[in-house]
């Protein structure tokens, strides 16, 4: 299969530009795992007020009913268009566009085809992934890149982190076989 | 309430909203060219089988960083945005946090944005997400002081440690960054003849 992908090198400079220009014209840092927090703070807000001004953190991201802080907002709007931009990237630039996947290859290896075990599966990975960016206070955008290319000891702890917890849990998961899908061809 | 100040209570700008979603557009168009809105891809990182996924992020992080320090010593007005050392924090969190990750196969702004490079299991990734954030904000004042308290060292980065220009913190960075990408390269090469 031929590779269409562009250069991960490539693809990285572009992501540091993108970052000077929002660190530069927006004075903003690219992050994500803020948002869902915030869309909860928000929501707690809005239905149970007095337990959301007693929570100092739903109160750090949506304020108090009588001093909201806005929920859609700069985040908001740069997660909303990731899937967007996305689909741009997979139905004009690229022939690599496949059928929809519904359970992973490496995941049917270990796991057997079955959607409903893939989809508990990923509900839990994504639970126990919010919750650690949460604890963490950014995930693989706001820490590893921006707090990475800023040197904030942060961002390289948690790269530390990840990676130290991810690589045995990955290898224990799908085990350490080679796949028929090399480098740059998937 | 009248609807303004309920609109303004909900929504901010709409020209942080457009600076943001035009952002948002780019950022999930480059993770789908980067291959990294794939399962396999960020799973085959982990497994330490294909490198992808570091290549774009220490490239990112190299080209990113000098850029910025190097708008700020020209003077231009480029305030930073360094979060906190909490190392309890951020150590027991990153670790929780690569665990979902190989769960799940995917980091939180990668699985939005695959959705739309066609992962289906990737909408339960995504709501997976907002059980995790009801937990955590409920979860929040019991874990506050025996974790996210513990070990605060503020906001410091690895210049400010060692006392020096971030600038220089590049040179050794960008050339360790390349050492290790060559090293990537010639094994790939010999890995596939």
């Amino acid at each position: 299969m031929k590779h269409t992908h562009w250069s991960p090198y490539l693809v990285g400079a572009l992501l540091g530009v993108l970052s000077w220009i929002t660190f530069s014209t927006m004075h903003k840092a690219l992050g994500v795992s803020t948002t869902p927090v915030r869309i909860v703070a928000g929501v707690e807000r809005a239905i149970a007020p007095d337990a959301a001004a007693n929570n100092a953190y739903v109160t750090k991201y949506a304020g108090t009913a009588d001093e909201p802080k806005p929920i859609i907002e700069w985040q908001f709007a740069l997660v909303a268009m990731l899937a967007p931009g996305a689909l741009i990237g997979a139905k004009f630039f690229g022939n690599e566009h496949r059928d929809p996947e519904y359970v992973p290859d490496l995941w049917t290896k270990r796991f057997g085809p079955s959607r409903p075990v893939r989809y508990a599966g990923a509900l839990v990975g994504g639970a126990i992934l919010i919750y650690g960016a949460r604890m963490a206070g950014g995930c693989t955008s706001g820490h590893a890149l921006s707090g990475g290319m800023q040197l904030a000891l942060s961002g390289w702890i948690f790269m530390a982190a990840f990676f130290a917890a991810g690589v045995p849990t990955a290898l224990f998961l799908y085990g350490n076989s080679n796949t028929d899908h090399p480098q740059g061809a998937h | 309430m009248n609807t303004l100040t309920l609109a303004s209570a909900w929504i901010d700008s709409p020209s942080k909203l457009i600076l943001g979603a035009l952002t948002g557009l780019v950022f999930g168009f480059l993770l789908q060219r980067g291959s990294v809105t794939r399962f396999n891809t960020i799973v085959d990182q982990l497994r330490l089988k294909d490198f992808t996924v570091l290549k774009v992020m220490l490239t990112a992080i190299v080209i990113g960083g000098i850029g910025i320090y190097a708008m700020r010593a020209m003077g231009m007005d480029v305030p930073l945005h360094i979060k906190g050392t909490k190392v309890l924090g951020v150590a027991l969190g990153g670790g929780i946090f690569g665990v979902g990750m190989a769960i799940l196969g995917y980091c939180p702004g990668t699985v939005i944005a695959a959705l739309g490079d066609g992962s289906r299991h990737a909408w339960f990734g995504v709501l997976g997400m907002f059980v995790g954030a009801i937990a955590y904000t409920q979860t929040y004042p019991i874990i506050k002081d025996p974790i996210l308290s513990k070990g605060d060292l503020g906001k410091i980065t690895i210049a400010s440690e060692l006392g020096v220009t971030p600038l220089l913190v590049f040179v050794p960075l960008t050339i360790g960054a390349f050492i290790f990408f060559v090293i990537l390269e010639k094994r790939a090469r010999s890995s596939a003849t």
